[in-house]
């Protein structure tokens, strides 16, 4: 427990625990002490003099070590120099004042300290209108400037760090928050200081610069106009920007976001969405976004986007327009008639009343609803997942955490964020992984097993050793398993023993306990508490079928499975955008983008959590859940298609890990701590307030409850071993892929997507012949490609890394060849 | 009297191992581990009353004695950085008796149980780095440093560490940070170096005059060091005499001394026979201690009494201004100084000391008005108490005292009649 400290403020008595700055202690109590360069939420370092306070303390006898007392009360001994809130710890009887003329003064000679170098840019910085730097020159500096413009200093004013922010170093205040964000908690120290005195100014040190996917929270917690992003800049003023709440849908983290938005010419006056920006959940991503979800939304707006319904009236028509009502009765005419051959493949892309709808329709049917994906084991997640109580933040000492066959990095950024910050706490942290990873820095324990020795390696755990001790006697263990040189039958294998794991050491059933997977998209987890199955062989699923594809693209991820669909009975494709799937489509049904609409999504720590509409729909197009209501309508299928909260209710009545959920219960908010938001924003940044709601969790399986492991494969076979001249081909996840909702942000992300690749060791490359940047021809299992080789010497020799989604449609590890091109 | 730090000066060749040897060289050291336990030594260094001779002349003994024993391991690190204008007193010790201080760096190390020291000098010493590492290298070969020293379990292991050229690393937080390979920017104190120092762990910083005193301490008693110099401030100190005197150079005396004896017995007096003006006893980082009445040549240099003259003795870095100097000149010198040197961390330091001389350059060089003297005065005085380290404080010393005890100096350099900064249209028109 820690001791709670007691001191005045202010003359107000505030209590706080024990190693609380006292800049912090004050904002708690509601006292605003200006700061620049401490942040709540990172290590104070006393650099702005800005949060410079008077503190006074008790006075002690030197002889003797008592408090001297004075009319009663004990003396106070103020310091003749004024000292910085931030640095100083709360002490019993500690008294501040941060209102007296001299502590005015001295924050009022820091801003103006602050002023003389600032450039006169208000009037082009993107920052101004939520600048704390503006605001706290009102509340605390001087009306006139004593400096001459001309002696200004001058420095750079559009310095690129990446392709992604934009730096102007004369507007930079040297608070090094943004460098102590990349140092503390992004883990990446890419930025630094460079020169000192009034020439110090920020520089990066990769290459590519600001080599970082937290780079854009930078732009967050800058003071002032220095760190801005490329997507926003020159945009829109903050004060002309509606704000909605909303879930992230790139990743099963689920980060609480919120969109932007402002009516725009070039939309005919209508709104569009202008930045994506963090909103504060602190259980799933305290204030912080990836660069992926801040700058991967583009494709809501894209020209690609599908705007009305399109049917083909006979098999070699070409795809004319149709209404509604006829678009979805000519679909639902051929599911009603396949009965038993009807199939539902959707992603996780959509949100939970969709897929319920898509079920409910399936079974209602007689069909088979598939989810598209991967990654299996999502039947396990359902009885050993998390439950309600769980947080990544309050994990420590005491809890075990493994991460298997994933490289969160990649796979589910926040989560690393959450991750290594638990293991800084004390958490354990055993990663198990056949190659290296950037969380192995903070991992206890690490194993490096061979390709398909994956469940053999999760099973040591069960051992009595030092690495199976540490999962077996902690208090608490949580197991994030992903799909890092796994596909399906793997991973399903993998969660299997994960499982079984968790079960035998009662790690199940109560909070921080149970099984997390990485899934490769936003709702999966959602998916697989409705019951959707998966398949390794879709091929043998869509053939001859009728098939209703909703947010997934088989046809460009895999020239099998386009053979396949090609030969289907009827294909009808609900999406966003236009895909390789639509073109081969029957019916194209168009669908709102997350931007459009409302739903809720069901993260992979199993919270669900709403999203708002925010933009006006694209043309014509309805909500997934609408249109397969009206689908189903004329199958004489009732499905509720006009309220989507409606849905939710029918769905958490349906579903048992939903019940006791309503649209109520989900958006209810609870005070957070550090407090950001607008009013203040000099404190946390201009990350949003979560006014929204902040989801709640499904219920978990209860301890003792048996697991159902009746999987695939318990133990598996080795994976194959390379001959002379070939490579084990194994599918890796990267962040910046060129899955259909990233490409559309090329622009912007052009650089970080980069091209086709493999990654090689230097010593595989050297037997082959073949250098980095070579153009090379790869082949596996049908599958051939031209890609650029990458080389690095912490990966296995024999191995090619493969990333899915890059054009080479990869499933599992594979023998290849790779031969050079002239 | 013989030297004490000094002692190349009485015996050539001191910086040879032989010639240290015969002259008692590493006899303190060897008794101290041998024969004495780790505070005895300490207990030896607080009762001869020596202080710190980098500038702010802290008891010595008492800062060992505060070395959190309940954190290993410890560290002692010798700062060598000797960047403190009109301070040259710490080279010469190191090339003149190089083994005088690594005894007394050595004997440090082992009153706080350190087996690991460094000596931190400013990377335009790498001659004299190299010196030290063929000193320590004999020293080594000779069995006086390394494993298991005299047949005791004690180890010892010194290390020299050269910095980059930046005077705020003179900070002990900014030496120790950039000994550690980060940015030589000081640290958040507290946590003090005692405590909290070289990679976390507790360390005692000294300067290098300091460590040199230790063994003459240890071979001849706290009593005879004692007795030595004045009650405040015992012993010897090496004063770094400079500016307009006949003879500058280090002059090594006891505290008690006065500025008299130093300025005309040994340094042959002011150049051209003129008259002191005023004197900064700690190098630039010196308030400007004004000579109104001759009497005041007469004040014993020790810590204690130079404060009543309004200012510290600092590193006694005596820095001598005759009338020949006008207070303008100087300052321009000692902001821009402090404007190149600060370290960026601080917001008053960073732009102050940017401020300020961009203000003194507009006086010095007749672009200035009165508004500008006050405006300098009013800037410095801003700046005091709020930065993070001495340095930006220092900054403001002879700026606050040059303008407030020589007015006139500053007076003759601006234009008489003091013009406001921004004029209005409609003002301008009016008055033409």
């Amino acid at each position: 427990m820690t001791k709670l400290i007691t001191l005045t403020i202010d003359g107000i008595q505030v209590t706080a625990p024990e190693g609380t700055g006292v800049a912090d202690a004050a904002k708690m109590a509601g006292i605003d002490i200006p700061v620049f360069c401490h942040h709540p939420k990172l290590e104070p370092v006393g650099m702005c003099r800005m949060c410079l306070v008077e503190i006074g303390r008790p006075m002690r006898d030197r002889a003797t070590g008592q408090i001297v007392m004075e009319n009663g009360a004990p003396k106070i001994q103020f310091l003749p120099k004024l000292e910085t809130a931030c640095t100083n710890k709360v002490e019993e009887g500690l008294v501040v004042l941060s209102q007296t003329e001299k502590a005015k003064a001295g924050q009022k000679g820091t801003v103006e300290f602050l002023l003389t170098s600032h450039p006169l840019d208000c009037p082009i910085c993107d920052k101004g209108g939520e600048c704390p730097l503006q605001n706290l020159t009102i509340a605390h500096g001087p009306g006139k400037s004593r400096f001459l413009f001309d002696e200004k200093f001058h420095l750079g004013k559009r310095v690129p760090l990446g392709e992604l922010i934009v730096l102007d170093q004369e507007r930079c205040i040297q608070c090094a928050r943004c460098i102590r964000f990349q140092d503390e908690i992004a883990g990446d120290a890419v930025l630094g200081f460079d020169d000192r005195s009034r020439s110090m100014k920020i520089i990066t040190s990769s290459d590519p610069g600001f080599d970082s996917v937290f780079s854009g929270n930078t732009t967050d917690i800058c003071p002032v106009g220095a760190l801005t992003t490329v997507d926003f800049r020159f945009e829109a003023r903050p004060w002309e920007l509606g704000a909605t709440a909303s879930i992230c849908t790139q990743c099963p983290v689920g980060c609480n976001i919120t969109l932007n938005t402002r009516r725009e010419a070039r939309a005919s006056g209508d709104f569009v969405v202008k930045r994506v920006m963090p909103r504060q959940n602190e259980e799933v991503n305290e204030i912080w976004i990836c660069d992926k979800g801040r700058f991967a939304h583009h494709y809501t707006d894209s020209k690609k986007r599908l705007t009305s319904p399109l049917a083909r009236k006979g098999k070699n028509e070409k795809l004319a327009h149709a209404s509604w009502n006829e678009a979805t009765k000519l679909a639902a005419d051929h599911f009603l008639a396949a009965k038993e051959n009807f199939v539902v493949l959707a992603s996780g892309r959509l949100a939970n009343e969709d897929l319920f709808n898509l079920k409910s329709l399936a079974d209602q049917v007689g069909g088979q609803a598939y989810l598209y994906s991967h990654i299996g084991g999502g039947e396990l997640t359902t009885q050993v997942g998390v439950g309600a109580g769980t947080n990544f933040a309050g994990m420590g000492a005491g809890t075990t955490i493994v991460v298997v066959a994933s490289d969160l990095y990649q796979e589910a950024p926040i989560w690393y964020l959450r991750v290594k910050q638990a293991a800084e706490r004390g958490a354990t942290l055993i990663v198990l992984n056949p190659r290296e990873t950037k969380l192995d820095r903070y991992a206890s324990f690490g194993v490096r097993y061979a390709y398909g020795d994956e469940v053999k390696t999760v099973n040591d755990l069960d051992k009595q050793s030092k690495l199976g001790d540490a999962f077996t006697k902690a208090e608490n263990a949580v197991i994030l398993f992903g799909s890092d040189g796994l596909g399906l039958d793997g991973t399903s294998s993998l969660a299997s023993a994960c499982a079984g794991l968790l079960q035998n050491a009662g790690h199940v059933g109560k909070p921080n306990n149970g099984l997390i997977g990485v899934w490769e998209r936003a709702n999966d987890q959602g998916a697989w508490e409705m019951g959707f199955q998966v398949a390794e062989d879709l091929t043998e699923i869509l053939k001859g079928k009728a098939v209703y594809i909703v947010g997934a693209d088989p046809v460009g991820d895999d020239p099998k499975l386009a053979q396949t669909l090609e030969g289907a009975k009827f294909v009808a494709v609900q999406d966003v955008i236009e895909t390789a799937t639509t073109e081969i489509a029957d019916v194209i049904l168009p669908a709102q983008s997350f931007t459009e609409r409302e739903g809720t999504l069901t993260s992979g720590e199993r919270r669900v959590q709403r999203f708002y509409s925010a933009v006006p729909p694209t043309g014509e197009s309805k909500s997934d859940f609408a249109i397969t209501s009206q689908l189903a309508d004329h199958m004489g299928i009732d499905l509720e298609g006009k309220s989507v909260s409606a849905v939710f209710d029918i769905l958490a009545d349906s579903v048992k890990s939903f019940e006791g959920l309503n649209y109520a219960k989900i958006s209810e908010v609870k005070p957070q701590w550090p407090i950001v938001g607008r009013g203040d924003m000099y404190y946390g940044g201009t990350t949003y307030e979560n006014t929204m709601g902040v989801g709640a969790h499904l219920t978990a399986a209860k301890g003792g409850e048996t697991v159902s492991t009746s999987q695939v494969h318990a133990t598996r076979e080795a994976a194959p071993l390379p001959k002379e001249k070939e490579l084990l081909a194994v599918p890796v996840t990267k962040l910046y892929d060129r899955g259909t909702t990233v490409m559309m942000s090329a622009n912007l992300l052009r650089e970080r997507i980069g091209g086709p690749s493999i990654t090689l060791h230097p010593e595989s490359a050297k037997s082959l012949g073949v250098e980095a940047g070579q153009l090379v021809n790869i082949s596996f299992d049908g599958v051939s490609g031209d890609v650029v080789v990458k080389l690095d010497d912490t990966i296995s020799i024999g191995v090619a890394l493969v990333p899915r989604s890059m054009g080479l449609a990869i499933r599992e590890p594979v023998l290849a060849e790779v031969h050079s091109q002239r | 009297m013989s030297y004490i730090v000094l002692r190349h000066r009485d015996i050539p060749d001191l910086n040879k191992l032989d010639t240290y040897k015969k002259n008692g060289g590493f006899a303190a050291f060897e008794n101290a581990v041998t024969k004495m336990k780790p505070n005895e030594v300490t207990d030896v260094v607080k009762n001869s009353g020596l202080r710190g001779r980098g500038g702010a002349g802290f008891p010595t003994g008492m800062k060992w004695s505060f070395i959190d024993n309940k954190n290993w391991p410890h560290y002692v690190v010798a700062n060598a950085d000797e960047s403190e204008p009109g301070t040259f007193k710490d080279r010469e010790i190191m090339e003149g008796n190089p083994f005088q201080f690594l005894e007394g760096l050595a004997i440090a190390s082992y009153a706080v149980g350190a087996n690991v020291a460094y000596a931190y000098l400013r990377g335009e010493f790498w001659q004299v780095a190299a010196l030290l590492d063929e000193k320590i290298a004999e020293m080594e070969e000779a069995g006086i440093l390394g494993d298991k020293l005299f047949g005791t379990d004690y180890s010892l292991h010194i290390y020299t560490h050269l910095g980059a050229g930046a005077y705020i690393c003179g900070e002990e937080t900014a030496l120790l940070e950039s000994l550690e390979g980060k940015r030589g920017q000081p640290r958040v104190r507290p946590p003090f170096p005692p405590a909290v120092g070289l990679f976390g762990k507790p360390t005692v910083i000294n300067n290098v005059e300091t460590f040199t005193n230790v063994p003459m301490i240890l071979a001849n008693g706290a009593e005879w060091y004692k007795s030595i110099g004045t009650a405040d401030s015992a012993g010897v100190k090496v004063f770094s005499l400079s500016g307009r005197v006949r003879k500058p150079g280090n002059y090594e005396l006891p505290f008690g001394t006065t500025f008299r004896e130093l300025i005309y017995t040994h340094g042959g007096g002011v150049q051209d026979s003129r008259s002191v003006k005023a004197i900064m006893p700690a190098g630039a980082s010196s308030s400007l201690i004004v000579v109104s009445d001759e009497k005041i040549l007469d004040t014993p240099m020790d810590y204690a009494t130079v404060r009543t003259l309004g200012g510290d003795l600092g590193s006694a870095s005596v820095i001598v201004i005759d009338d020949s100097v006008s207070m303008d000149w100087l300052v321009n010198k000692t902001v821009h100084f402090f404007k190149h040197e600060s370290c960026g961390k601080c917001t008053p330091c960073r732009e102050g000391t940017y401020w300020m001389s961009n203000i003194i350059e507009r006086i010095h060089t007749g672009k200035g008005t009165t508004g500008d003297v006050d405006l300098l005065l009013n800037v410095a005085k801003q700046i005091q108490g709020k930065c993070l380290c001495a340095l930006g404080e220092f900054s403001t010393m002879a700026v606050v005292t040059g303008i407030e005890r020589f007015p006139e100096d500053f007076k003759k350099a601006v234009s008489p009649a003091p013009l406001p900064l921004y004029v209005s249209e409609t003002e301008r028109m009016e008055k033409a």
